[in-house]
């Protein structure tokens, strides 16, 4: 029961969020400070979701450090999410095999 | 173009997107089930949501006993991107856009189909639900996959797909990193922050640590690099 309530509940947050600007704010946000901080958000959200939890993703330290070390050089090459998200995947469960 | 044309559209060009939500979403999927979630709690989480991130910190914060607050505040401040694109669509929305389309279509604002309806001059409703059944049907079908057979899989392969989202995650930051330094000083900053709150300060649930990280890291990086116009435009393309 406490879980369908946080099920809805994250349903009509994140729906709110979209559904009230698109259909009412149409002028630009004058602050710059607001418009700078709302622009970084997404950047320092993951960042800080995946680290250090990157590390801890797979159940053991060195299969993930390996996963990790595959996804981050992955992504500065610019690979599509989706190869890197299987990269990392792959490199995670070679690894498992290796220790 | 009619009705069906543009619907026929969206559902066509959104077939990479919905290939790419049936993986990450079945990775989701285990990860819910590990956090304690039944498989229909985790497929229901997916159809209401339609998200990576945020869902993945709200069974962050379920399977941690979080409280509602604390639900509620993560998901305003993770999908809080959402707004900022539902702002720079709708300044592109084509006449037939009207009120209930832009009421039914918010639903569906997620990053990638972001990506593609931004490339529109004049984005029409008909072509955003095209996209949006697509994406959303490999989003809700991986994660039921992945709920429901990812515990029949070896435990060695399930906690290698358990990276699989923390690796898209990595595929959004990374490259933009690699091109603005304000970007990088910003995701840094808040990796330090969270990784100090993970082994110094672990007294802090694990929802408010994303919260307080982002925020302050986001907050530094407005103090120091503010954004010019270009640069926006460059986030909303």
């Amino acid at each position: 029961m406490k879980t369908a309530l946080y099920i809805a509940a994250m349903a009509i947050v994140t729906y709110l969020i979209r559904m009230i600007p698109f259909t009412s704010i149409r002028g630009k946000i004058r602050s710059r400070f607001i418009r700078s901080f709302l622009y970084y958000i997404p950047y320092t959200v993951l960042a800080a979701m995946t680290i250090p939890a990157i590390f801890f993703s797979t159940g053991d330290a060195r299969t993930a450090a390996v996963g990790a070390a595959a996804a981050f050089i992955m992504s500065y090459f610019g690979l599509p999410l989706t190869a890197v998200a299987f990269g990392a995947s792959a490199a995670a469960f070679v690894a498992s095999l290796i220790f | 173009m009619t009705k069906t044309k543009h619907f026929l559209k969206g559902l066509y060009n959104a077939v990479p997107i919905g290939l790419g939500y049936l993986f990450v979403s079945f990775s989701f999927g285990i990860m819910a089930v590990k956090s304690g979630l039944t498989t229909a709690q985790a497929t229901v989480i997916s159809a209401t949501n339609l998200t990576s991130a945020g869902q993945a910190a709200g069974v962050e914060i379920i399977a941690d006993g979080g409280t509602i607050i604390q639900i509620i505040l993560t998901q305003l401040l993770i999908n809080l991107r959402y707004a900022l694109m539902a702002i720079a669509l709708s300044q592109k929305l084509a006449p037939e856009f009207t009120m209930p389309h832009r009421v039914f279509a918010a639903f569906g604002i997620t990053d990638e189909i972001f990506a593609m309806a931004s490339m529109e001059k004049s984005l029409n409703p008909f072509y955003m639900y095209g996209m949006i059944v697509t994406s959303a049907a490999g989003w809700v079908t991986g994660t039921f996959l992945g709920a429901s057979a990812g515990s029949i899989l070896p435990a060695s392969i399930s906690d290698a797909l358990g990276i699989m989202l923390y690796g898209m995650f990595a595929a959004i930051v990374i490259p933009e990193a690699r091109k603005q330094k304000s970007v990088l000083v910003a995701a840094l900053t808040a990796a330090a922050f969270s990784v100090f709150f993970k082994f110094v300060i672990k007294t802090v649930p694990v929802g408010f640590v994303i919260i307080i990280c982002a925020s302050a890291a986001a907050a530094v990086a407005a103090v120091l690099f503010p954004v010019k116009d270009e640069e926006e435009q460059e986030a909303a393309a």
